[in-house]
């Protein structure tokens, strides 16, 4: 296990070197630059050179790529050409919303698509069965942003029951730790914060969740129809073993398999979930920001947090192979 | 056999296939085209994508208005927030510049089809040509082919580690605001799935038996990969090409979300329409709801009969 860990922390390094030469060659690609976006149409061609100069944009791209290697080898992003804040900073401040975000989408998929998925492949042809696959089917074919709109328009603007914009109303004075918005309420005691922030995070979870609740409906459905039918499920059932035994034991967890590898899968597609519906409901997280950044040809931005985004996307699917490992031992690698 | 002329051969060769198509054993894709005929998924899927491209096909022909005319400007007033629903003469209303929905929504199926279909290509040919290269090297390349093979699966997994959106919304910055430029970026998003789905079936396929016969009888390895594994490994990405056609559209439209969309009016796509119509989404719901439904079950026909070709190539569930 630790092998494999090891192996595949040391894999990161080359993705990761190769990312940043593609992001590099990339930028270098983009029309228009930071000095443009920040100076707008009135930029004379002297500013433009002066601020390019301060960037260190005057240097070749292969000079700038090495610039930037010494800066990461010394732990430090850049700073922001939009904001002026470190990279990191501006990372801190918003990546907790978007891991709540993102979280919070998952676990709704998880909790309601794993149950379902089950139910449904337990009574299969059954009006539970139908509903839950055309339901999935269908889920996969609105766009997430449209179902944030909808979800937006019916539930916070006709009915009022949750707030339509940002992580938390502004007359809450909420102290920050972590700045995880719900846990930071938790923590400091403030309970009417941590609700308001959960309160806020509902509806664009639910959007969110949308996509990834189909596949894992789905997707636990083929495997527990699959898995039911073979061999040790019956010589399970022929020993005697009580229901409950073989179907938690013998059953969902030989079907939880594919389950596991498409949850890390998803985390993507999330991230990309995530843009559309931060813009939606003004959510200040990474999608959004990221967005702006590239309208605003904020170069540091750009390569740190999209070089942290793959990072987060490579360990949390290690993650998911060392969950595999432990659900199955056969595919334990020490 | 060294005494065999070429027309002998010829003949040897004619008579193989023969009792091949003649035989009693029906090929893969015969006998999943009888599944398809059954299968109620693929019935409904394919009515629906045959409806949908008579539309992409005649729509622009039919519609009874032009997309820009704004025949009706002088009676919808977006900022009061009047607007003028389905009535005798506009079967679906009119847009927020008095332009006739029902006309843009024909017109416009042609658009969203074509960003489907050419954006799916791109990722497909692109995706089917790293990922045979790939799979190639990996099943017959030796040592050599395998660190190729590696190589390129690396860069693949970095295009992958790039949520998908960020990778389009970057290349449509890169290449300014267009329809052209939608199609690009979306398909390029799909070269890795696709490369490393037929890279995988490929590899699958390397084992088997009817490899190493071909390769015992020194048939040539170019030969091996085009004529026998590439043919056998192409059932899921046919089957993830018809899924893509679905993405490709929710994709489109989430980049004409992002402001990256087509912004020639006189080009209406579904997708771009959506964008405009839910900024009024408070007073004219289904100046959004039609672009959106169309959208919807555009997507719902490709991947009902995606899903329904996965079940009917399915080896597992041959009988």
């Amino acid at each position: 296990m630790l092998r494999l860990v090891v192996r595949r922390l040391l894999q990161l390094i080359p993705t990761l070197l190769g990312l940043s030469v593609l992001l590099f060659l990339w930028l270098d690609r983009l029309p228009g630059g930071p000095a443009s976006a920040i100076l707008g149409e009135k930029a004379t061609e002297a500013e433009v050179i002066r601020i390019n100069r301060a960037l260190g944009l005057d240097q070749p791209v292969y000079v700038q790529y090495w610039r930037f290697l010494k800066r990461i080898a010394e732990l430090d992003l850049g700073t922001s050409t939009q904001t002026g804040q470190p990279v990191w900073d501006e990372f801190v401040l918003r990546f907790p919303a978007t891991v709540e975000l993102a979280l919070l989408g998952i676990l709704i998929a998880v909790a309601v698509g794993i149950p379902l998925g089950y139910l449904a492949a337990r009574h299969r042809g059954g009006w539970l069965d139908v509903t839950a696959v055309s339901g999935s089917l269908v889920g996969i074919c609105i766009p997430v942003f449209f179902l944030a709109l909808i979800l937006k328009q019916i539930f916070a603007v006709e009915l009022g029951i949750f707030p339509s914009y940002g992580r938390q109303d502004t007359g809450i004075d909420a102290t920050s730790v972590t700045g995880f918005a719900v846990l930071d309420g938790v923590l400091t005691g403030e309970i009417d914060a941590a609700w308001d922030a959960l309160m806020h995070l509902i509806l664009p979870s639910v959007a969110l969740a949308s996509i990834p609740l189909a596949v894992i409906v789905r997707m636990t459905r083929a495997s527990v129809l699959e898995v039911q039918d073979e061999d040790y499920v019956r010589t399970a059932e022929a020993k005697g073993l009580k229901r409950s035994v073989v179907r938690g034991r013998h059953v969902l967890r030989n079907a939880m398999l594919p389950v596991v590898t498409a949850v890390g899968l998803l985390t993507g597609s999330l991230l990309s979930g995530a843009v559309l519906t931060e813009s939606v409901f003004s959510f200040g997280g990474i999608g959004s920001f990221l967005r702006t950044a590239i309208d605003g040809r904020d170069y540091p931005v750009l390569v740190g947090f999209i070089m942290f985004i793959a990072l987060v996307y490579v360990l949390i699917n290690l993650l998911v192979d060392v969950a595999y490992s432990l659900i199955d031992p056969r595919v334990r690698v020490y | 056999m060294s005494v065999a002329t070429k027309s002998e051969k010829i003949q040897r060769l004619a008579e193989l296939t023969a009792t091949k198509e003649t035989g009693t054993g029906a090929s893969l894709w015969r006998e999943a085209f009888r599944r398809l005929k059954r299968s109620k998924m693929a019935i409904i899927g394919a009515i629906i994508i045959s409806l949908f491209v008579v539309l992409a096909i005649v729509g622009p022909y039919i519609a009874p208005h032009a997309a820009t005319a704004q025949a009706w400007r002088g009676e919808v007033f977006p900022n009061r927030g009047e607007f003028v629903g389905p009535r005798g003469e506009n079967w679906f209303g009119l847009d927020h510049l008095g332009r006739d929905m029902f006309s843009r929504m024909l017109i416009g199926a042609r658009q969203t089809l074509l960003v489907g279909i050419i954006a799916t290509m791109i990722g497909l040919v692109t995706g089917f040509l790293i990922g045979g290269i790939s799979g190639a090297a990996a099943t017959l390349g030796g040592d050599a082919g395998k660190r190729i093979d590696s190589v390129i699966m690396r860069f693949i997994d970095m295009l992958l580690a790039m949520p998908s959106l960020l990778l389009a919304v970057s290349i449509a910055a890169i290449m300014g605001q267009s329809l052209t430029t939608v199609m690009i970026a979306v398909g390029v998003v799909q070269i890795p799935v696709f490369a490393r789905l037929l890279r995988g079936s490929m590899l699958a396929q390397g084992g088997a038996d009817y490899v190493l016969a071909a390769k015992s009888l020194g048939v040539r390895k170019r030969r091996i990969v085009v004529s026998q594994i590439i043919p056998n490994s192409l059932s899921p990405v046919i089957v993830q090409a018809t899924l893509s056609l679905a993405t490709a559209i929710i994709e489109a439209a989430a980049l004409s979300y992002l402001g990256l969309g087509n912004p020639d009016p006189a080009i209406p796509e579904w997708g771009v329409m959506l964008t405009q119509a839910q900024r009024f989404f408070d007073n004219a719901p289904l100046m959004a709801l039609y672009p959106a439904v169309g959208i919807i079950i555009t997507a719902l026909g490709f991947t009902l009969f995606g899903e329904a070709m996965r079940e009917a190539l399915d080896p597992k569930l041959r009988g």
